[in-house]
């Protein structure tokens, strides 16, 4: 009876795919934790501070040297703030409309993690494809997804049913809209150099060809620029802006709901840095080392390759954070509608033109 | 598994009917956002069946388009007009006979298409879908009029409203 399980190739599926999405979620969830912690080490260098370096459970102090390394690193202080976010009051308003409040934290943070699904994070291990989904239509279903995002924070703001949350949720769902355009028209051109939608084959494709930034630097500024509009971060991060609206569509939340849409923020930086690796850079692959592995030794470190790439790309929404002044809303979509589509469009027809000449 | 993909069909067809009857006639809300989201409810639960049909381009277009663009922009609405509860009201005899006669004719028509196609089964062995390749060959070759005739009318919308939203015309 085991036997014939093990042997069923649906079975080995279901199993395969159970355990990688298991895998990539308590990874995704421990890069969400550690990517706050890195956002205020890096706020606390550009602004000549020291950061969190007090956090530590007992007896870690103990260990010489070691232990108090890591209490300057800060290493304990996401699950002090964890720890922190469960125990606080989770207090709802009188006047919130119940149910839209209590379903928007969580509308914010599952499309955040889906999009993770289709990202191939490394190229084989043990015969296995590292990727959750390999969908034919792989993009398509990444901006579906993306798409839905902003359900959660347009409900959010509508919900609280008070006006700075409202006014942050009305400004999220036009720049989360005008921005998916310019970002949808940015990788066309990518696809008519690579000619599939399938990210599995784009990734092989750039570790044959070239990485896709060096064929398209144009779709890669336009699709960094609107990643930041999409994840509502700094300098276009105006649903939040909490100088103007308070703190925007979650001013009314507290506590672990409150938290939700700051993992949902996170996540969603790290699912466009992924998917930044993915279109421009190469995934898994290095320009001398692009041969899917053979060996569980190479496919682990074709996993480590794109995790570094993507903690990079994180690391530069950080820096960008904590450097850059907020646009106005004006600004952002004269910026988004007269300055990117455009642009985008010209790219796409331009790429068209150069492959019907070299074709020719 | 063929038994695993029927339950997947009866699941997500259940759900469509369902979140499609809620989001016109829904007994316990008369909110208009709630019926905006069984809306979206109904739209995804669509694309799970298109899904099944193989066809993952549409699937992700339907969600990409009508869940991702246009209810977001139906909510807006929603929200900006503060629309509060809808009324009950009395059924208007009028609309009543003419919401009938559309439904039983349209009933009609899909029951006869169903019908003339049960004994030529499987006639559309050619499965294009899944591959986003040969359908945007059959669009921009065998279709390209009707397509194009489309992206006109959307060119049309488009400045209609650019018209309708400017204040003053010299």
């Amino acid at each position: 009876m085991l036997d014939q399980l093990i042997s069923d190739p649906t079975a080995q599926f279901v199993a395969f795919s159970t355990l990688k999405i298991l895998v990539v979620f308590g990874v995704l969830m421990t890069f969400v934790a550690y990517a706050v912690l890195v956002e205020r080490k890096v706020s606390a260098f550009i602004q000549d501070r020291v950061g969190p370096n007090r956090a530590v459970p007992p007896l870690v102090l103990k260990i010489p040297v070691l232990g108090k390394l890591l209490q300057s690193m800060g290493i304990f202080q996401p699950m002090a703030d964890g720890v922190k976010f469960f125990l606080k009051e989770d207090f709802t308003p009188s006047y919130v409309r119940k149910v839209y409040f209590w379903i928007a934290p969580a509308i914010t943070v599952i499309p955040a993690l889906m999009t993770i699904a289709v990202i191939p994070f490394g190229s084989k291990l043990g015969g296995q494809p590292m990727v959750i989904a390999d969908l034919n239509v792989g993009i398509l279903y990444t901006f579906g997804i993306v798409s839905l995002g902003v359900y959660g924070i347009v409900l959010a703001g509508w919900s609280s049913n008070s006006k700075y949350p409202f006014l942050g949720g009305i400004r999220s769902s036009a720049q989360m809209i005008s921005y998916e355009l310019a970002m949808g028209m940015s990788v066309v051109s990518l696809f008519l150099v690579t000619g599939d939608l399938n990210l599995s084959h784009i990734v092989e494709f750039q570790a044959n060809h070239g990485w896709l930034i060096l064929y398209q630097p144009v779709a890669f500024v336009i699709f960094l620029v609107s990643a930041f509009a999409e994840t509502n971060r700094l300098p276009f991060d105006l649903p939040e802006s909490e100088s103007e609206l308070v703190g925007g569509y979650h001013t009314e939340y507290s506590s672990m709901k409150f938290a939700l849409f700051f993992m949902g923020e996170y996540a969603n930086m790290i699912a466009s840095a992924a998917m930044m690796v993915t279109l421009f850079f190469g995934g898994w692959s290095l320009p001398f080392f692009s041969e899917p592995a053979g060996t569980l030794l190479g496919g682990l470190f074709h996993i480590g390759i794109f995790l570094a790439k993507m903690i990079a790309l994180v690391i530069v929404f950080i820096w960008v954070r904590w450097m850059l002044p907020r646009f106005r809303y004006d600004q952002l979509m004269d910026l988004g509608w007269r300055r990117f589509i455009p642009l985008a469009l010209a790219n796409i027809v331009v790429t068209a033109l150069v492959l019907a000449a070299l074709n020719h | 598994m063929p038994a695993f993909t029927d339950l997947l069909f009866l699941a997500f067809a259940g759900l469509t009917l369902l979140f499609g009857f809620l989001c016109v006639a829904n007994p316990l809300s008369r909110n208009p956002v709630t019926s905006a989201m069984f809306l979206v409810l109904t739209i995804v639960s669509l694309a799970g069946l298109y899904v099944l049909l193989h066809a993952f381009f549409l699937a992700a277009v339907q969600i990409l388009v009508y869940a991702g663009a246009v209810m977001v922009l139906f909510l807006f609405v929603i929200m900006l007009l503060d629309l509060g509860e809808e009324d009950r009201r009395k059924l208007n005899r009028v609309a009543l006979i003419s919401g009938t006669a559309a439904v039983l004719g349209l009933a009609g028509v899909l029951v006869r298409a169903l019908w003339s196609a049960k004994g030529a089964a499987a006639t559309g062995a050619t499965l294009v879908e899944g591959n986003t390749a040969p359908l945007g060959r059959i669009l921009f070759q065998s279709y390209v009029l009707p397509f194009e005739i489309l992206s006109i009318l959307l060119l049309v919308a488009l400045v209609g409203v650019i018209l309708l939203s400017k204040k003053e015309l010299k």
